[in-house]
């Protein structure tokens, strides 16, 4: 007899459904269906459960030949590497809970390290425009029960966040908006015309990399000053046509990807993004919202913004915190060869970080601790296995709109698989032991 | 657990009646006994010293969304001020949002053991609970905000208040939450489309109800249930000239009503930050102190609770779920803005500030805050609070109360103050020579809050049996004159217990206690048209499970406290 579990929460995108349910064997060992998950989170929880999975930490010697170790000697490796490390760096964060985030964080304390999450290379830009400018904001549930005008800027849900279009921004029928899309107008800023931009009531196909002039422009439109010809690519007519869609609307919302924050001009891009929500508040009710794309990349920031002040890239080296991007984040610290040891952790920087970054990762004492074989645990020294969190493990994590939401454990990891709390908890026993702290 | 005798202090505690006689405070399983009952005590001696129950803050804004988004966004809060690990402290930082960690210690140092936080989104209700688990030392219960939310403006519209009070019976367990807040009642959710409600008549768009509908509902709710504490108002028109007759509205709603709860409160409303609330005149040019009127009316109404909000003139952030109001303020000020709208519950607002002694309607603030404490004929219902962050960070209670019980003191800021001529004409304070005494300032602070909350049989008092919660200051009643005395002892406390163990010692947080998280289970009978509302509710408007919208007691707090209401009566 099989079981449903309900109410399960997909640990993949920062859309973080959780109306999943999980069909599971009824020794609760192995998941035989997932329902209403997208294609990519369906995958998440099948995959943790293919026959070749590593459940043995491995270390690479001298010549780079691969061994199997202990558990004992992975926590003795990575308590005596940090411990031994004048600055390591400690990346990652973005795909475990904020439990085992709050006990890397104690670590990093003691040995000095830096803390930094994939915001680094994604949405870090938004948080300094955040810093710069502030940002108004609501939750998913406040688009879907009010929005009427969707724009969706440098960013592609049908591909990275499938479900939400259906959960939250575009389909659903709430509270004020009962027509559900049919009453909604959608706006895709785009220079590809994707699956998305395919949807669109309007599609700006903008030049690539001028997304600050059309931001410029929209808010010149809004304010009803003269423009040129054309901006961007698109025609006057088009962006007033936009400015006056978003004017008339009663609650707008603007969804930015990483179409923006990593193009030209980044920080600036949201800076002036977020300064068209503000001018479009004198009209209407307006806010916008980062497409996060791991599942708890915002809870990171959260929990390191709790403990220390700063949402990313935390330098702990110097016995408080310090917070500089482009001095302290990982990339400029790797190629500036200002570390010395690495211990990545729910995240995959070799797959995402330039090939410097990568190969100097590939030089120093390191290690990986990571469910799934990837580009990173290949050039990492060690590569220590742990449960994957949200299918084998519970705990909180935070949706793209900082809403909190327990993750659950559907089913058991193989059996000693400790999960990232677990091997961190361990870690942070020995480092204290070493640096004979009580 | 160790055994304590704190000896030849002058204690002050108004619920014993001890005014600064020299009385021994004896410690034992973490409550206070009769010296009698101790054998082999550790002996501190307080001679010289001034002795209090631990300190009760009745509002602040210490742990949440708002809070972290004021910390992330605002890294110039954390220049100059943070403090390397250090013994059993972590690294901490920050001025006006400090980290969760600096939060616990600084309370500490100024001898406070229980805060609670003053507005919790209830789908945030998970990171309140994560940021309150992680701040070190202080009791803290959290007030889940009702004052917008569509279930409360549904069912009051209606006339239903016992649905309404099943509704936040549930409310209150599944998000582990202590009292009814009620924020900007109505214009929260106008704010949802852009608009505001500026008075307690003005309708809520769609839901066709009134502010003034909204507070005296749950305030019958909140009586129905019988909740230690009473419904905790920031009503509409906060910060706005001649907002003192929105807030004399909002006191009258509550005229000659009656509390109902076995915890010893005496009020049907508390008032928050009323500073805020108390301004005359019709704009920023003529806006004048209207704190005599605000507490004429207060010092005739026993059954009524406030507390100050008082404007310290530091940079600070502002942080509220008054959403209409932050935009507002960012429009005066210019400065970043930050707001997030909560699906049917309520939205919020951050905005830095600067209260400059240079400008003329900050030093008005700065001495409506301080004239409301003055007029005050019962100090155990009236708070010290400086609403923090929003009027100034908490850790300027001490220099409050420098200005409270000096007049020399108070003279010397309004000196200061650029345009002290204009202050003066704009409010009462230069005319008021009262000064505070430390007996008052424990009502203001300890026996006045901890029974306004429903807490007094825990806190607020050195009556064995309580909590041993006690605080030990280095300042002699007797001797000491020089007003900066005050604040120095009052931010260094020279011993604290929490719960009967030293916290504190010699100005250094030596532990990280033993905290508790409080929270009130208030049984009803069974309502099944709620039950059956709540799983529509979220089926259709809300965009988590129902299923993933209660706290998890073991995983999200620590050492939990529940207090049990039995309203099935």
């Amino acid at each position: 007899m099989a079981k449903i579990i309900s109410d399960v929460v997909c640990p993949f995108c920062g859309t973080l459904c959780d109306d999943l349910e999980v069909k599971v064997s009824d020794d609760g060992k192995e998941i035989l269906e997932v329902y209403n998950a997208c294609v990519i989170g369906t995958e998440k929880f099948l995959h943790s459960q293919a026959k070749d999975r590593l459940t043995v930490p491995m270390k690479q010697d001298e010549e780079g030949n691969w061994n199997e170790v202990s558990v004992d000697d992975a926590v003795e490796y990575t308590a005596q590497m940090l411990c031994n490390a004048k600055k390591p760096l400690m990346y990652g964060w973005s795909s475990t809970n904020c439990e085992a985030q709050s006990k890397g964080h104690e670590i990093a304390e003691l040995v000095g390290g830096v803390v930094d999450n994939t915001a680094t290379v994604c949405h870090g830009t938004t948080l300094i425009a955040v810093q710069d400018v502030g940002v108004p904001s609501c939750t998913l549930g406040e688009v879907k029960n009010r929005a009427d005008r969707i724009v969706f800027w440098g960013c592609n849900p049908a591909h990275a966040h499938p479900r939400h279009m259906s959960r939250y921004s575009i389909f659903p029928r709430g509270f004020f908006t009962g027509k559900g899309h049919k009453a909604r107008k959608m706006v895709v800023v785009d220079p590809r015309s994707t699956d998305t931009a395919k949807m669109a009531d309007l599609h700006m196909q903008i030049e690539q990399g001028r997304d600050y002039e059309l931001l410029s422009a929209l808010r010149v439109a809004i304010r009803g000053n003269p423009l040129p010809e054309t901006v961007a690519g698109i025609p006057r007519e088009t962006i007033q046509d936009v400015a006056e869609t978003l004017k008339s609307g009663r609650f707008v919302v603007i969804f930015f990807g990483m179409g923006v924050t990593q193009s030209l001009s980044k920080n600036h891009n949201i800076d002036i993004a977020i300064a068209l929500t503000r001018d479009l508040n004198d009209y209407t009710k307006a806010a916008i919202m980062p497409m996060r794309g791991h599942y708890n990349v915002t809870g990171s920031g959260q929990v390191l913004g709790w403990q220390f002040g700063y949402p990313f890239c935390v330098d702990l080296s110097r016995g408080f915190a310090r917070y500089n991007p482009g001095d302290s984040t990982s990339n400029d610290l790797l190629r500036r060869g200002e570390v010395d040891a690495v211990f990545v952790l729910g995240s995959d920087p070799g797959a995402h970080f330039p090939i410097s970054s990568v190969k100097k990762i590939a030089q120093l004492p390191s290690v990986c601790v990571e469910p799934h074989y990837t580009p990173t645990t290949a050039v990492c020294k060690l590569h220590m296995p742990v449960a994957f969190v949200g299918v084998e493990e519970g705990g909180c994590a935070y949706r793209m709109d900082n809403v909190p939401i327990e993750t659950r454990k559907v089913v058991e990891p193989p059996e000693g698989m400790l999960s990232d709390e677990e091997f961190l908890e361990r870690v942070l026993e020995r480092v204290k032991e070493i640096k004979g702290v009580a | 657990m160790a055994e304590y005798l704190i000896k030849n202090g002058f204690v002050f505690d108004p619920v014993l009646e001890i005014n600064g006689d020299k009385v021994d405070i004896a410690i034992k399983d973490g409550k206070i006994v009769q010296s009698t009952e101790i054998k082999n005590p550790t002996v501190v001696d307080a001679a010289g010293k001034t002795v209090m129950a631990g300190g009760v803050d009745i509002h602040a804004h210490v742990a949440g969304p708002k809070v972290n988004v004021g910390r992330n966004y605002r890294p110039e809060d954390k220049l100059f001020n943070y403090e390397p690990r250090k013994g059993v402290k972590r690294m901490a930082g920050g001025f006006s949002v400090p980290t969760v960690f600096r939060t616990g210690y600084k309370y500490a140092q100024m001898g406070y053991t229980t805060v609670m936080e003053a507005a919790m989104p209830p789908l945030y209700a998970r990171h309140t609970h994560e940021e309150m688990r992680d701040t070190p030392i202080l009791d803290q219960g959290a007030y889940p905000v009702f004052g917008n939310n569509w279930f409360v403006l549904e069912y009051l519209k209606n006339h239903e208040v016992e649905n309404a009070a099943a509704y936040i019976s549930w409310l209150l367990r599944t998000t582990r939450g202590y009292a009814i807040k009620i924020v900007n009642p109505g214009g929260t959710e106008a704010w949802g489309w852009g608009l505001n409600c500026n008075s307690i008549h003005d309708p809520v768009p769609y839901f066709d109800i009134t502010p003034a509908q909204i507070m005296k509902g749950l305030m019958d709710a909140n009586e129905a249930l019988r909740l230690p504490h009473s419904i905790h108002i920031h009503t509409n028109n906060l910060g706005n000239p001649g907002n003192y007759e929105t807030t004399l509205d909002t006191f009258k709603l509550f005229q000659g009503e009656k509390p109902n709860n076995d915890f010893g409160r005496e009020q049907v409303m508390h008032h928050t930050h009323v500073q805020f609330h108390s301004y005359g005149g019709d704009n920023w040019g003529n806006v004048e102190s209207k704190a005599d009127e605000i507490m004429n009316y207060v010092n005739n109404n026993d059954n009524m609770t406030m507390d100050l909000g008082c404007v310290t003139l530091d940079e600070t952030t502002t942080m509220t779920a008054d959403g209409p109001f932050e935009h507002h303020l960012t429009e005066l000020n210019h400065l970043k803005w930050a707001n997030t709208d909560v699906e049917l519950e309520t939205a919020a607002g951050v905005v830095p500030y600067i209260y400059s002694p240079n400008v003329k309607v900050c030093g008005i603030q700065w001495a409506i805050g301080l004239e409301l404490a003055l007029l005050a004929k019962d100090p155990m219902r009236v708070f010290i609070t400086t609403d923090h962050p929003n009027a100034g960070p908490f850790f300027r209670y001490p220099r409050v109360m420098k200005w409270l019980m000096s007049q020399d003191a108070r003279e010397a800021q309004m000196d200061a103050l650029k345009w002290a001529e204009k202050v003066r004409s704009a409010t009462l304070l230069s005319g008021l020579d009262r000064e505070l005494t430390l007996y008052e300032i424990a009502a203001m602070t300890r026996a006045g809050t901890a029974k306004a909350l429903g807490l007094s049989h825990m806190y607020g008092s050195l009556k064995p049996g309580l909590e041993a919660d006690v605080a030990v200051y280095d300042y002699n009643p007797e001797t000491a004159e020089d007003p900066e005395l005050i604040e120095k002892a009052f931010g260094n406390a020279a011993y604290l217990f929490k719960g009967g163990e030293i916290v504190v010692k010699e100005g250094e947080v030596v532990s990280n206690g033993n905290k508790k998280t409080l929270w009130v289970d208030a049984k009803v009978a069974e309502n099944p048209q709620v039950q059956r509302d709540v799983a529509e509710k979220f089926l259709r408007y809300y965009t988590v499970t129902q299923a993933n919208y209660e706290v998890n007691e073991k995983v999200f707090m620590k050492n939990p406290y529940r207090i049990e209401v039995d309203a099935t009566q």
